[in-house]
């Protein structure tokens, strides 16, 4: 008996939470929290340079490296990205490039962009750095494993890059590397580029599962007391279902690349059939190149969300702090983050509508297609709904978190178009299609980035990054990038195939001429912008103004560690212990217009904050 | 507040550029237009959600910017709000939905008096044959293509026969009738798409692939290659011409058949067997 009303007394102080000024007598068991049920990890704390920061075990250090190794990655990204756009803009004018080159280009930039930088850089670098700060965990659950998860990572960005100086140089077989062009001569780098290729992802894929394991069970085991599911901040869960989707989606590209590198090598037909070239008939048969494509996008469309979904949760909890006000509807947001993680493993053959598969397919596709955009747009009208009636802060942070806003929603409404199925007939393979990703899953996607930068910046390294410095970077960025995207959408209407390294003299592509010289200026500045956050970050370590603890006044548990910045084991002697949600702010009542995830409730006795 | 100006003026220049731009959809030539009309359906809709969506993020950064005195609202749900903006978004998509499968099944099903063109595919560049007399194409195998027959058609199929060989890269076509594209490949992806007919599919190597349109305006078309193929994707351009009735029918009785075709070969062959015995 006497069990079962211990457990009834602290159901009883959970559920009270809801607090009225004229209560009365306080409770003592109203702060009660569930004690801990297992004992703290170990640590291993580095004892020399070496294995301080080069092969170190502590997450935010890991983070550091994943997130400097991204960008690296990111840079070359985007100075193919200018290569391309030189090309395109001003045909002939860089003697040395030649279709060979635009394609090796094209799909490096391209592979670069969405797995090496973006899914890095999201899962790897803040993946890291947060969660086990967010949770309240002194470390990652298995920190030998995340630290050769990153030189894993490492190790493929190196491979990855051998590619450029090998005979034959990189895959230009295009990002998504459809057989049977992809291993064949015909396409540049069909020789050591694409092996490279194959052997990189496969390093990648292992290296990020190692990852991926230690960001699910740190989620899992290692929240602190009191922080419920229900509690955790959104960048959490968007990070927590993008690699759970990781997880699930990745062996679909490791298969195919296992696959692909046996047809290459052993000259195996998984996705080869006969084929004829130059008049012999090759060693081929019986293979089936849509079945390549079916698995490259059963992990390439859930890899989109893998982006978007750490994106929609840390962009969720910016504005939500620099609002200063609650998230709106924080459940829908978290069933809206599960859905569509889960949606979006039955949405993966919208990429191939006229890729020659049954075209049955295409009702079914269609319309679970055009289901995700229900929990997608739940997601834009909470965003938007929690700056209703807010106290904004118009900073550089929240200027990219509506910059992300105008342009996610941008993006979005071109998926409708591509999606539906009859739609995407005449627009697929076209200049719409590159506009609407890089809107969607590339401009996005960054503007969440910088504005994550600039917020945990003061964390990371205990300084704030300058603000006049940030409003130049964001503009420029922002302007620049819509200038360059939004126009390409019509290129795609009159009709211009994408991948071409020249558009010839036919009449409707000659009339966009003058767009596409733009377009290449346009994108020269926004990639030169980007050198301003370089110089910013440089200047701000050397000079920059030292940032007082929790500068922003947010309620999430990083901002309440030991030391800023945090040092290995993240929050001294004791763990915090977790009262409520992150998101207490402007509470009726209260006397600051935050409150904290570590206070109790009876600290703040007279106000009216919600059950969480 | 200057931020909330800049959005506001990148909004109005997204709907002006939309409403003034000069790069538009080529004239349509072909019987997909309700294909136009769904996308200029889902250009009202989306687009009034996209211009509502930043009017009203525009309205609360000029409306809620921060002072030190004030709080914000503290309302962390609306059930009934949700509840009111989940079923008019998926009203929404329904609309959009339903105008797209109902033009998806015309796309699938093919009308029974399509003409079939065989389009073959490699790189790089495009070949045509038509059915003969008989109506019905003749089978093919990758591994019978040869000089005399760049088909491979079987040649024990007694439908092969009558093929009409088009030895051009540029196909005629008659106006006002139905067009059946039975798409081949001997080597990598490709697809044989006409901005102006809006239709297109991938021509995949192992297996035929097809799509149909009616094309309605009589005239020249630039064919482009919409899969990427390698590096002369960009450079693999055909040709379509639409024609009237009269001037189709003379064009295809300037065709050589298959069985022509292979008579000449032997020919040659027999000349030049003979050649080498002198």
């Amino acid at each position: 008996m006497s069990d079962e009303y211990d457990n009834n007394k602290s159901y009883q102080a959970q559920s009270s939470e809801v607090m009225d000024g004229s209560a009365g007598s306080i409770n003592p068991d109203i702060d009660y929290v569930r004690p801990a049920e297992v004992g703290e990890q170990d640590l291993y704390h580095g004892h020399s340079f070496i294995e301080k920061w080069i092969f170190c075990q502590d997450a935010k250090v890991i983070g550091v490296q994943y997130f400097l190794t991204a960008v690296f990655t990111g840079i070359v990204g985007l100075i193919l990205s200018w290569l391309m756009r030189l090309q395109l803009g001003f045909p002939g004018l860089a003697g040395f490039m030649t279709a060979e080159h635009y394609y090796q280009f094209v799909t490096m930039h391209g592979m670069i962009m969405v797995v090496y930088f973006l899914t890095a850089l999201f899962l790897g670098g803040f993946g890291n750095y947060l969660i086990p700060l967010m949770v309240g965990a002194r470390d990652m659950v298995f920190p030998y494993v995340n630290m050769l998860s990153f030189w894993m990572f490492f190790v493929a960005v190196a491979v990855l890059m051998a590619s450029f100086f090998v005979p034959g140089g990189p895959t230009g077989a295009g990002w998504t590397l459809y057989p049977p062009q992809t291993i064949l001569e015909g396409t540049p780098g069909s020789g050591m580029g694409i092996l490279l290729m194959l052997i990189s992802l496969s390093l990648f894929v292992i290296g990020f599962t190692m990852g991926g394991l230690n960001y699910m069970i740190t989620i899992l085991q290692a929240r602190t007391r009191g922080m419920t599911l229900m509690r955790m901040p959104l960048t959490v869960w968007g990070i927590f279902t993008a690699t759970v989707l990781a997880m699930l989606a990745f062996p679909a590209l490791l298969v195919s690349a296992i696959m692909m590198t046996l047809d290459k090598v052993l000259q195996t037909s998984f996705f080869m059939p006969t084929i004829l070239k130059a008049g012999e008939v090759l060693e081929y048969g019986g293979g089936s190149p849509i079945l390549f494509q079916h698995l490259f996008w059963f992990f390439g469309h859930p890899e989109v969300y893998i982006v978007a979904l750490p994106a929609f949760g840390i962009v969720s909890d910016l504005i939500s702090v620099h609002a200063r006000k609650n998230i709106f509807g924080y459940r829908m947001m978290v069933w809206a983050i599960v859905g569509i993680g889960g949606l979006s493993f039955f949405v993966w053959a919208h990429h191939m509508y006229v890729s020659g598969m049954n075209p049955w397919f295409g009702f079914f596709f269609a319309t679970t297609t055009l289901i995700i955009a229900v929990p997608t747009a739940m997601k834009v009208y909470n965003w938007i709904l929690t700056l209703w009636r807010g106290n904004i802060r118009i900073n550089t942070v929240m200027l990219w978190c509506l910059g992300f806003i105008v342009t996610f929603v941008n993006g979005g409404i071109t998926g409708i178009f591509l999606g539906n199925v009859s739609v995407d007939v005449p627009l697929s393979d076209t200049y719409f299609v590159i506009a609407h990703f890089h809107m969607v899953m590339g401009i996005a996607p960054l503007m969440v980035i910088m504005g994550a930068v600039y917020h945990w910046f003061p964390l990371v390294a205990g300084k704030m990054l300058h603000e006049g410095l940030g409003k130049w970077h964001f503009w420029i960025t922002f302007l620049g990038a819509y200038s360059i995207y939004f126009p390409m959408h019509y290129l795609g209407f009159i009709g211009v195939p994408r991948r071409y390294f020249e558009m010839y003299d036919s009449p409707y592509m000659t009339s966009a001429v003058g767009m596409n010289e733009f377009i290449s200026i346009a994108a020269f500045i926004v990639g030169a912008a980007q050198f301003i956050l370089v110089f910013n970050i440089i200047k701000t370590l050397k000079t920059g103004k030292k940032a007082e603890k929790n500068p922003w006044k947010a309620n999430s548990l990083e901002w309440y560690t030991s030391t800023v910045p945090p040092e290995h084991g993240n929050f001294g002697e004791r763990l915090p212990v977790v009262h409520r949600w992150p998101y207490d702010f402007s509470v009726p009542g209260a006397k600051d217009d935050f409150i904290p995830q570590t206070t109790a409730p009876s600290e703040v006795i007279h106000t009216e904050v919600e059950k969480t | 507040m200057h931020a909330g100006i800049i959005f506001l003026l990148v909004i109005i220049g997204s709907v002006l550029f939309h409403i003034f731009t000069p790069w538009y959809w080529t004239d349509i030539a072909s019987n997909w237009k309700g294909m136009d009309d769904t996308i200029t359906l889902t250009f009202w809709v989306g687009g009034g959600v996209f211009v509502a969506v930043c009017l009203f993020m525009i309205y609360c950064v000029f409306k809620y910017q921060h002072k030190e005195d004030r709080r914000a609202e503290y309302k962390p749900e609306d059930k009934k709000l949700e509840k009111i903006l989940t079923w008019a978004t998926t009203l929404g998509v329904c609309a959009l939905l339903a105008p797209g499968l109902i033009i998806w099944n015309q796309y699938v099903n093919v009308p029974k008096n399509a003409i079939e063109v065989d389009v073959m595919a490699w790189q790089w560049g495009w070949q045509y044959r038509l059915p003969g007399a008989d109506g019905k194409l003749g089978t093919t195998q990758v591994r019978n293509i040869a000089d005399n027959n760049p088909f491979g058609i079987n040649p024990d199929d007694p439908f092969g026969k009558d093929d009409i060989m088009v030895e051009s890269d540029v196909i005629n076509l008659e106006n006002n009738r139905p067009v059946k594209i039975l798409l081949r490949s001997v080597d990598v992806l490709h697809n044989w798409y006409v901005p102006q007919f809006r239709a297109k599919m991938d021509a995949v190597p192992g297996t035929v692939t097809f799509y149909w349109f009616e094309p309605n305006k009589v005239g020249e078309y630039e064919v482009l290659c919409a899969e990427y193929c390698g590096v002369g994707h960009y450079a693999m351009r055909g040709g379509v011409e639409v024609q009237d009735k009269a001037d189709y029918e003379v064009w295809l009785s300037e065709q050589e058949t298959f069985e022509q075709l292979s008579a000449r070969y032997e020919k040659l062959n027999v000349d030049g067997n003979k050649l080498a015995k002198k």
